[in-house]
């Protein structure tokens, strides 16, 4: 039996292998657009552009969330369960935060004539819209998974010590944190 | 199932779910037994059934359209007290005929021979045969069948709209899809259509991470991945498929839902309608169809893997020898599911694509025949001098094999840009695609529903109806398909409403009766396999014996009704491969005999 267990040990979570297959088909969907995006720079009548200030806060603010929810995770192995909340409620405010910040910019990007949707759009412009906007559902999905795991740590039905799904969660997190660093680099270089 | 035994369930790890799973099973609601069940069992019979229902919708407008193709001329006043001014005077109007082939291709190939195959036999076959007590994580497994439902909604409701369903080919290709104005079918048709089918890639993709977990993480002790029988390794790599491909059409999805709402201009440029210049600029449809075709070529894939492992499951099983070339058979398996990423654009050589380019797609879609002829290859091989029990699922198992020879050899002519440039778009791509994909892969599910249905409801199938039911599918099948070869030599392209006032293709009239009528016989057959599944559920033959077919796989140790759990006691041991069959002068060695010092090798 000890033996068995020694080989749980080794072997990945399920739940936590499910995460990384998960997180490659979400990479395929941005491969997708991204490429896209290139094929339709090298077309005639691409529009070059460049993004406006409010992204490099947002940039700023969503690395900032990688960070906290890195803390949580720690409180958590540490028993140290109000931190944990604490974190974790900071991370989610950063990721809604994060989520206002992009749509300033959407719409501040779409005021300065640099039309994404609508008569006299352009699609070089439209694809900032699509992908970064996509991205945000990615980031609004995390934020919602953080609402269930604060209010599972309050729950008295759920007295569950595992720390799997904080690490699930937290996987998840910096995933979307790396995902936007590079459409930021993409979109701020790649046009 | 109680509270704390969902959370050991999402919890725990590995072996030790199992122990606390079990014994959880014996006070159920009927919601959660029949309705949210998280047993991977019952969720099987979920997609099987509701596949079903598609099936028969998708193939009675298959039915009604082919009524139209063969009898042009002809009115059948039924049809307007039926479908109203969509049959005026009787005949199906154009706007009907575009509509009913744009969903009939979209509830075969995704509703039906997508998640009806998949979900039927994923979720069955996975525990069962690798020694699983259920699926890794049984909640997602059931939200990925309750997505299905959803998208089933969504696209069944789209049929009642006023302007009728979504209509432009299964592969909705813009600009024609994109723009509201340009046609009836490209209304809020179209946009229930994009929400059915984004609805059905979640499903997908949840229920294929399900597979993937479940199958590298939770096999029992002493199965190791070359033990696994077939069927799991066909639907490891379906998976895989599905995984990549699917976000991929998606964003394809959301693009063109934004040129259709949003006002850009992905897909669109230049394009008049009535008279009206739009302002669209800059865009490219051809962008979409790149993004479509680089799901739609791993999708057809999608589509026949699992009856690939199905068949050749069955094939050994009913052969009493073991499948030909086990390895071989798993290296081409993944040399198709490699391949299949890097073909796409051989649907796309008249699209303007650069020949050079081109060339290169010319010859990977070239290479992919080779894994398929060894796949052939072997499983003829299995056959031969076998001693061959002809169940009616062996029948359906060896006229798939029929099936995909004939429809593997016309796709080298595709293959090839130089004849595509004729032949794209004829009736011969028709031909092609039903042969070597509709057909085999209904086959090919058959022969898996023959198989299973005793593991599933613990009755038999009626066989003198199952019999019947693959000799007349069979012979239709090549009476439809075969002489649509000859109509795309003749250039007849294909989704046209009525060939009969082109000069060239008058000849074809008489022939177009006779595919209808066949087609209509072949619907009639599987009506009444329809029929004997339903009555065999609840009055067929009763399994009185725990392997009914002698068969050497896991699943057949299980009780003959097994519980949510699937074995009563431990998880048995797995020790050899599976397909031990006529060996050492014994009909078959189960999967869970030791090996005897004194055993031969295999
Ligand atoms: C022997 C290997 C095969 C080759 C070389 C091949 C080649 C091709 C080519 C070049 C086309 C494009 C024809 C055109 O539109 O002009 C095509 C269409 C198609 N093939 Fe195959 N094929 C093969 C096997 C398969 C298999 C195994 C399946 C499915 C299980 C399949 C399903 C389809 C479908 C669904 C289409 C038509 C899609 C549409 O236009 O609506 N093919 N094939
Ligand atoms: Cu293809």
């Amino acid at each position: 039996m000890s033996e068995l267990m020694g080989l749980q040990q080794k072997k990945i979570h399920p739940n936590k292998f499910t995460l990384w297959v998960a997180l490659g088909s979400i990479v395929m969907m941005f491969a997708g657009l991204t490429s896209a995006y290139i094929v339709k720079r090298n077309q005639n009548g691409w529009l070059s552009f460049e993004l406006p200030r409010i992204f490099w806060y947002s940039t700023l603010v969503i690395l900032l969330s990688s960070l906290t929810i890195q803390m949580a995770l720690r409180a958590f192995q540490e028993r140290e369960m109000a931190r944990y909340r604490l974190m974790i409620t900071v991370t989610a405010s950063l990721g809604l935060l994060f989520v206002t910040l992009q749509v300033l910019g959407f719409m501040s990007f779409q005021e300065s004539g640099l039309k994404m949707i609508g008569r006299g759009s352009s699609a070089s412009y439209s694809f900032l819209l699509a992908i970064g906007g996509l991205h945000a559902v990615h980031v609004l999905g995390g934020v919602i998974a953080l609402l269930v795991m604060f209010f599972r740590a309050f729950s008295k039905k759920f007295r569950s010590y595992s720390i799997v799904p904080v690490e699930v969660v937290a996987t998840y997190w910096h995933f979307v944190d790396i995902l936007w660093i590079y459409l930021f680099i993409f979109f701020n270089w790649a046009n | 199932m109680s509270n704390e035994a969902i959370i050991q369930v999402e919890h725990g790890a590995g072996q030790e779910i199992h122990e606390l799973h079990e014994g959880h099973h014996h006070h159920q609601s009927f919601i959660t037994k029949y309705v949210f069940s998280q047993d991977h069992k019952m969720i099987a019979k979920q997609f099987l059934i509701t596949g079903m229902i598609w099936a028969i919708i998708g193939g009675l407008m298959s039915v009604l359209f082919r009524i139209q193709l063969g009898y042009p001329d002809a009115s059948f006043p039924i049809l307007e007290d039926i479908f109203g001014h969509w049959a005026k005077g009787g005949k199906i109007q154009p706007e009907f005929y575009y509509a009913l082939i744009t969903m009939h291709g979209t509830i075969l190939v995704f509703f039906v021979l997508t998640a009806g195959l998949s979900g039927t036999f994923a979720n069955l076959l996975i525990p069962l045969q690798i020694g699983a007590r259920d699926m890794a994580s049984p909640m997602l497994n059931m939200l990925s069948y309750w997505f299905f439902f959803s998208a089933s909604m969504v696209l069944f409701s789209s049929l009642f709209v006023q302007t009728g369903p979504a209509a432009g080919g299964w592969t909705v290709y813009p600009p024609l899809s994109a723009l509201g104005d340009a046609s009836q079918g490209s209304k809020i048709g179209m946009d229930l259509w994009l929400v059915a089918l984004a609805l059905f890639v979640i499903s997908t993709l949840l229920g294929g991470l399900n597979y993937v977990s479940t199958i590298l993480n939770m096999r029992t002790k002493g199965m190791s991945m070359t033990r696994m029988p077939l069927t799991i390794w066909a639907i490891l790599f379906t998976a895989i498929l599905g995984i990549l491909s699917f976000p991929v059409l998606f964003s394809g999805f959301i693009l063109l839902l934004f040129d259709r709402h949003l006002g850009t201009s992905f897909y669109l440029s230049d394009i008049v309608i009535g008279g009206k210049v739009l302002p669209n600029e800059g865009g490219s449809a051809i962008l979409y169809q790149h993004l479509f075709w680089f799901l739609g070529h791993p999708e057809v894939y999608i589509i026949i893997l699992p009856t690939m492992g199905l068949v050749s499951e069955v094939m050994s099983v009913n052969a009493r020898k073991p499948i030909f070339g086990y390895m071989a058979m798993v290296g081409s398996l993944f040399a198709i599911t490699v391949l299949a990423f890097l073909v796409w654009a051989h649907h796309m050589f008249v699209t303007g694509l650069n020949p050079f380019l081109g060339s290169f797609f010319v010859l990977l879609t070239l290479l992919i025949a080779v894994p398929s002829a060894i796949k052939v290859f072997n499983w003829l091989t299995t056959l031969w001098r076998g001693n061959i029990q002809f169940t009616t699922a062996m029948l359906f198992a060896i006229g798939f094999v029929s099936m995909f020879i004939s429809g593997g050899l016309t796709g080298i002519f595709l293959g090839n840009s130089t004849l595509d440039m004729h032949l794209h778009d004829t009736y011969f791509v028709i031909a092609h695609f039903h042969i070597v994909m509709g057909i085999s892969a209904f086959l090919g599910m058959f022969a898996g529903i023959y198989h299973w249905f005793p593991k599933m409801f613990g009755r038999y199938l009626n066989s003198t109806l199952g019999n019947l039911h693959f000799w007349i599918t069979l012979v239709c099948a090549y009476i439809i398909f075969w002489p649509m070869h000859y109509e795309g030599f003749a250039g007849m392209p294909r989704r046209y409403y009525d060939y009969s006032s082109w000069e060239s293709f008058k000849d074809f009239v008489e022939l177009n009766k006779v595919i209808s009528f066949a087609a209509i016989l072949s619907f009639a057959a599987q009506l009444m396999f329809v029929f004997n599944f339903f009555y065999s559920i609840f009055y067929g033959r009763k399994v009185t014996t725990m392997n009914p077919w002698h068969s050497s796989t896991l699943e057949w140790t299980t009780p003959i009704n097994p519980g949510h759990g699937n074995w009563p006691g431990e998880i048995p041991e797995v020790h050899r491969w599976p397909y031990d069959y006529g060996k050492d002068g014994k009909d078959f060695i189960a999967q869970t005999t030791p090996v005897d010092e004194s055993e031969s090798k295999h």
